[in-house]
């Protein structure tokens, strides 16, 4: 029972931290059509924007919760400033072209972004812990939580159920719908395309930088962060269906619970189980759970 | 006349000697020993090769760092028997097959005249037997594994370490000695080569010293995963007495951060056999009482009145803003092992150059002062014996971290196998 309880609330957590660097991947691919490798770069950006604004924040002395709050802003600073930049510059070009193409510029960005950000931060480690100790511990069946760490999965079904309230219930959420489904209809409908793309590359960026964040406590911010998230966002997205909020949500979900099971049930295959998983689901549905079928356009 | 036969006779003396040279030369070619000494090179190139990008440049940056402050410390005292040192840094990241590119760029185009580098094991695996096929010096000078030279005889690779072995069984009896009556472990180590090693080592060392020890739990996180609550959660439900770790980098980071609010610290006695090197970044938040490898001896407080030790902590400090890791002290061993098997070898040659054979023989065995103010010796095998230290962390207003307490140094013929004998044999061998 004991046992139970904990990897399904370890399961959870672990799908909060992946869903929140997943969610800003899968909304990119769903509006640009564009597979972006140097997602991982935003998340890392959003990592080290948000530790270093702690760290000086926690010099200033002010009161410690709003820490918090310097680490959000760490996080949407770098991603409105990076998000148009990178899109304007460097996306607008390759719309439309093929995939190959679309991968090496991102694949470049990534490579980009990695030294800038050993230009500006170093390669010694960012160490920020007190954001995840402040608040404290819960004993759940038996076992110590951080209250961070519950805090986590708040914010992550936060951000899920505010992105989709924002794309079926504002304009501009129903124009992102209208440039995902057909770009040169919505154009012609008077809809600036462009905007919507740096908008919706912005907030993808914005989420991405979030996810950095928020993990940046648990972790070590250091050279090579970006791999790591990139590579489980990736499996994520294909299991939950690229381009689906819900898909990401679902396959965070999948992979959480299957990892926090094989870490206590069976330890010796935890590195295997993600990609376990993604294998069966791609053998049964090719495009992921969610994915939609794609009808050929003429 | 007398001039005349005067002139005569330099003419005959100039010839001999232009003879003699030409001999001297062949012969030097044929190689007897006595005649291999070469004219002084300009200076001696060495190819530094560690982590510049990627990850590992936490441990890639500080070895630079030393070899960069040693060298240039050679230089300004006249290099190795007035030779001076030119270095020529290279990336460590992109894997294996990459670094056997890497190593033959530097070999054939950057003309070295040796190599000292590796920090990952997978690296010096794969680049050894390129040195041999190229001939060429090569100083590993950080790698762990016990393999490269238990498996295999290189005649121009060396490594001026311990390998991992050394950790691993130096936790196994520090561990019982602040806890002798431990009844329960487990480990939690990254799943690839150096992880599961040291845990085998470990385990093997724990349970040849105390046979009534259980093992209750085994995970393997996928090497730089940096989120562990699962794995925590595991621990904190299992409770052993004592956890092993052989993390290291960003990893060890975070299991600290997860690990010391939820309690894990104060459940269990951890070992961490390569946590010196984070002390620095964790800082106050590193929860007291927690076993400390350091890789060897390599702790800027042990010794610290050595004035060899004092002078590389000291001026390693000045310049860097940090006290040296044990990556920095790794690659000080391989720097000052090359400064004196050439000077062992000029020694033996006369006061000439000498020549690689020489160098190489030269090495073997060698003995020489490393920080902090030891002997390192180099033995028959290629490979570096070193004592090792663990300590139990303790804050103390002097330092903005953690440093070691009840300190203990293990001599290196307690913690390193003897000679031609492997590791996982040497363990089995012991007697309760």
């Amino acid at each position: 029972m004991t046992v139970a309880v904990v990897i399904l609330l370890d399961g959870v957590l672990y799908a909060a931290v992946l869903f929140l660097v997943a969610a800003g991947l899968t909304l990119v691919y769903g509006v640009m059509r564009i597979l972006n490798i140097a997602h991982g770069s935003l998340y890392a950006l959003g990592a080290y924007a948000g530790t270093s604004l702690v760290l000086v924040y926690l010099k200033t002395g002010g009161p410690a919760p709003l820490m918090y709050l310097a680490l959000l802003a760490g996080a949407v600073v770098a991603g409105a400033i990076a998000g148009p930049l990178v899109e304007r510059l460097l996306l607008r070009p390759i719309y439309g072209r093929e995939e190959v193409v679309q991968l090496l510029v991102t694949y470049s960005l990534f490579l980009i972004l990695e030294d800038v950000m050993k230009l500006l931060w170093g390669v010694d480690p960012y160490y920020v812990a007190k954001p995840y100790a402040f608040l404290g511990t819960v004993t759940i069946a038996g076992v110590r939580y951080a209250w961070y760490q519950l805090l986590l999965i708040a914010v992550a079904l936060a951000t899920g159920v505010l992105v989709s309230l924002a794309i079926r219930g504002t304009r501009l959420g129903r124009m992102i719908v209208a440039v995902t489904a057909d770009r040169e209809i919505s154009a012609t409908l008077g809809i600036n395309v462009g905007r919507v793309y740096t908008l919706a590359f912005t907030a993808g960026a914005i989420l991405a930088g979030l996810g950095g964040a928020l993990v940046a406590p648990l972790i070590s911010v250091a050279p090579g962060i970006s791999v790591e998230a990139i590579v489980l966002a990736f499996a994520v997205v294909v299991i939950g269906g690229l381009g689906s909020l819900e898909g990401a949500a679902l396959g965070a979900l999948i992979v959480g619970i299957t990892r926090a099971a094989a870490v206590q049930l069976f330890p010796e295959i935890e590195l295997a189980t993600v990609y376990l998983i993604m294998v069966a689901v791609l053998l049964f549905r090719p495009r992921g759970l969610f994915g939609e079928w794609e009808t050929r356009r003429i | 006349m007398q001039t005349a036969s005067f002139r005569t006779s330099a003419k005959c003396l100039l010839a001999l000697l232009a003879l003699a040279g030409v001999v001297g030369g062949a012969m030097g070619l044929a190689g007897p020993p006595w005649a291999e000494a070469q004219a002084k090179p300009a200076e001696l190139k060495i190819g530094i090769v560690s982590f510049l990008s990627g990850p590992a440049t936490v441990f890639g940056v500080p070895s630079k760092n030393a070899a960069e402050w040693l060298i240039e410390k050679y230089n300004r005292e006249g290099g190795i028997g007035g030779v001076k040192i030119r270095p020529v840094y290279a990336d460590e990241a992109g894997g294996a097959e990459k670094q056997v590119a890497e190593f033959r760029r530097l070999v054939l185009d950057e003309k070295v005249d040796l190599v000292i580098g590796y920090i990952s094991s997978a690296d010096c695996l794969a680049v050894a037997p390129v040195a041999e096929e190229l001939r060429k010096l090569t100083v590993l000078f950080d790698c762990g594994t016990n393999r490269i030279f238990e498996d295999s005889k290189y005649k121009y690779v060396f490594r001026t370490k311990a390998h991992q072995v050394l950790d691993s069984v130096a936790a196994a009896k520090y561990v019982l000695s602040v806890k002798p009556n431990v009844k329960t472990i487990a480990g939690i180590n990254q799943d690839y080569a150096w992880g599961r090693d040291s845990w085998e080592s470990f385990r093997r060392a724990m349970l040849k010293l105390k046979p009534d020890v259980q093992v209750v739990a085994e995970l393997w996180p996928k090497l730089l995963a940096g989120e562990y609550s699962a794995e925590i959660s595991r621990l904190l439900v299992a409770k052993p007495d004592v956890i092993h770790s052989s993390f290291w980098n960003g990893d060890i980071i975070g299991l600290v951060k997860q690990g010391a609010p939820r309690g894990l610290f104060s459940q269990s006695l951890v070992v961490l056999t390569a946590g010196e090197h984070m002390l620095q970044d964790v800082g106050k938040d590193m929860p007291e009482g927690v076993v400390i490898g350091a890789r060897g001896d390599h702790w800027f407080l042990h010794n610290a009145n050595d004035p060899l030790h004092k002078e590389f902590v000291d001026g390693y400090r000045a310049r860097y803003g940090r006290y040296p890791i044990y990556p920095s002290y790794h690659m000080y061993q391989a720097v000052a092992g090359v400064k004196a098997a050439y000077e062992k070898a000029m020694k033996a040659a006369g006061g000439a150059w000498p020549s690689l054979d020489q160098a190489i023989k030269a090495f073997e065995g060698i003995e020489y002062r490393v920080p902090p103010g030891r002997t390192m010796t180099i033995r028959g095998d290629h490979n570096g014996i070193e004592p090792a230290i663990m300590g139990l962390t303790k804050h103390d207003p002097k330092y903005p971290f953690a440093i070691l307490d009840r300190m203990m140094v293990f001599p290196a013929a307690e913690v390193n196998p003897p000679l031609g004998v492997k590791s996982n044999d040497w363990i089995d061998s012991w007697k309760k």
